[in-house]
């Protein structure tokens, strides 16, 4: 009996935790949900800031952000995959494969900020692109690269070992079979990926601040080489360097939501097509 | 016939031709994992190191106070370290049991419906973006604690921590459930066998079993909090002053960097420092991961 009574008191403290726990989520999503839908419209979205930035909407932040987000990804996501491709198929050994693992998890776990120096001092200040939209991208590129490799990794060794023994079997060459045979197996799951690092991506802030991030900008981006509005950033500005950051406290609250809609929203795409991925897989 | 004849032929030229050539090509993507690590390095040291020709070590390291723009600037990093092992240590303070009971719910008690809703749930937190919780803390969050305590400054370390909680409460709650999850059946069933209680088996098999990986999960999630920077940036009032009071305004080493990154002068003594901040942040995240890989190579020996 008192065993018993010991058991439930357990429970219960860890359904409060639970509860707490999803408390805070809930409390986040609803407060910026509740306060930023009153400004969400087609204007907000498609109209460039007025009346020194306390009007008007984020468009040039939008683009910005579609553009670093690109930019970035057209950098990682090749160099990410045929990475993955070697350390899958053409299986290194010993040390080499060491020091590649120590990287990826290295680089996982640095700061963001890190990377904002490291895109600081290597894109902006050495190689002379100054604070740019190539110089943001190129960093952010830098930041999702393990998260890219790990995941097409991941997909890669999924694909079971009998296709490409079967495709071997028929005379196949390696490039053959990495080309005609796992990569197409492996395609999904490397979009998963894909799209989880972009979800991340998108809503980085540090990086950009040292290597791209414009208060503002009179026109949309025209070259590589200008400096670009993102969403994060401007969500950042718009919060603490605002000259009236009441009469600017909608503006603030609708970036928030259009950056949280984006950012949650491609992660919750990332997890259900895993999670279909995982049932409907037949072999 | 014969123009056939000539286009197998030069297949078999060109086929192991291009099989090496996109082999190495596979290679060199892998190899900028490492180039990127390298470069790093080369470039934080690059820009950092330097400093140290003006400012000995001795003095940066106890220097109890960091006012570069001063006329006469001192570049004490004391008062940053302190604040970010304050804001840190506060919120894994609350993050770890948290996370830890979520892990033990989810693993051991939760039923199959209820962990599918409740671990997405979780993970949804670390999607958010840290800049999003910058904001809920500096315009919701200070509210709370001001009421709460009344203290004159709302932006304070508390206020920091609160919100670091959540986001390195996923790191910790993930893989602390990930490991409570690879305790082998057979130890339990072998409790159960032996007459133990659900609780009993929780205290003396699962959680001793799992006690390096729950080490390891407060370790990543350490390395993830200190290395915050726009959330501490935006919540904590960014005040450089050794304390040990939460209630106060402090300043962390990733903000002072993101601050004041924007005003120095390209390779000056306060430029060099910051980039001097950013090798003792890339070396603490460096010391992280390696003490996490010893922990779990060590205990995969065993």
């Amino acid at each position: 009996m008192k065993e018993r009574l010991r058991e439930s008191l357990v429970i219960l403290s860890l359904r409060v935790a639970v509860a707490v726990v999803l408390a805070g989520l809930l409390t986040v999503l609803f407060d910026i949900v509740s306060k930023g839908v009153g400004i969400f419209s087609w204007e907000f979205l498609t109209e460039s800031p007025r009346q020194g930035m306390t009007a008007g909407g984020i468009f040039p932040a939008i683009v910005g952000s579609v553009y670093l987000v690109a930019l970035s990804l057209a950098a990682s996501v090749p160099i990410g995959v045929l990475a993955a491709i070697y350390l899958v198929e053409y299986t290194p050994q010993g040390r080499f494969l060491r020091v590649i693992d120590i990287s990826i998890r290295n680089l996982a776990g640095t700061p963001s900020i890190v990377f904002g120096l490291f895109g600081l001092g290597l894109f902006v200040n050495f190689l002379g692109f100054r604070q740019s939209l190539l110089s943001g991208a190129l960093t952010l590129a830098c930041m999702s690269l393990p998260v890219i490799i790990t995941a097409s990794r991941e997909a890669l060794l999924s694909v079971p070992n009998e296709f490409r023994e079967a495709a071997y079997a028929l005379g196949a060459t390696k490039l053959q079979v990495v080309r005609r045979i796992v990569l197409p197996n492996a395609l999904s799951g490397i979009l998963t990926g894909v799209v989880l690092s972009s979800s991340r991506v998108v809503g980085e802030t540090a990086p950009i601040l040292l290597t791209a991030a414009a208060f503002y900008a009179p026109t949309l981006p025209t070259s590589p080489f200008d400096r670009v509005m993102a969403l994060p950033f401007h969500l950042f500005v718009m919060a603490t360097q605002s000259s009236n950051p009441l009469k600017t406290a909608p503006i603030q609250y609708g970036t928030a939501l259009v950056l949280l809609l984006v950012a949650v929203g491609l992660n919750a795409v990332a997890l259900v097509v895993r999670a279909k991925r995982r049932r409907l897989k037949v072999w | 016939m014969k123009p056939k004849k000539q286009a197998t032929s030069r297949k078999a030229v060109i086929g192991p031709f291009v099989e090496r050539l996109m082999k190495s090509l596979f290679f060199l993507c892998s190899a900028v994992v490492i180039l990127v690590t390298l470069l790093i390095t080369l470039f934080l040291f690059r820009e950092g190191l330097p400093a140290l020709m003006q400012v000995p070590l001795w003095d940066i390291f106890t220097g109890v106070i960091w006012q570069p723009p001063a006329e006469n600037p001192k570049f004490g990093v004391l008062p940053l370290i302190t604040g970010s092992a304050v804001i840190t240590l506060t919120s894994l303070l609350l993050a770890t049991p948290l996370g830890l009971a979520v892990a033990l719910y989810l693993s051991e008690f939760s039923r199959s419906l209820e962990r599918d809703v409740l671990k997405p749930l979780v993970e949804l937190l670390a999607a958010i973006p840290s800049v999003v919780f910058g904001f809920f803390a500096l315009v919701v969050v200070s509210g709370w604690i001001h009421g709460l305590f009344g203290v004159g400054t709302r932006l304070n370390a508390l206020n920091g921590a609160v919100v670091l909680t959540l986001m390195v409460l996923p790191t910790i709650a993930s893989i602390s459930e990930d490991v409570l999850n690879s305790v082998p059946r057979d130890l339990k069933e072998a409790a159960y066998a032996l007459g133990a209680t659900r609780l009993q088996i929780i205290r003396r098999v699962i959680l001793p079993y799992a006690r390096r990986g729950i080490a390891v999960a407060v370790l990543l999630g350490f390395g993830r909090a200190i290395g915050e920077t726009m959330a501490v940036l935006m919540a904590t009032g960014n005040a450089a002053v050794i304390s040990l009071n939460i209630l106060t305004s402090m300043e962390t080493m990733t903000a002072a960097i993101a601050i004041e990154m924007g005003e120095v002068v390209f390779g000056s003594l306060h430029y060099q420092m910051l980039f001097f901040l950013g090798i003792l942040l890339f070396l603490i995240s460096s010391a992280v991961n390696i003490i996490a890989d010893y922990i779990i190579t060590r205990g995969r020996l065993r």
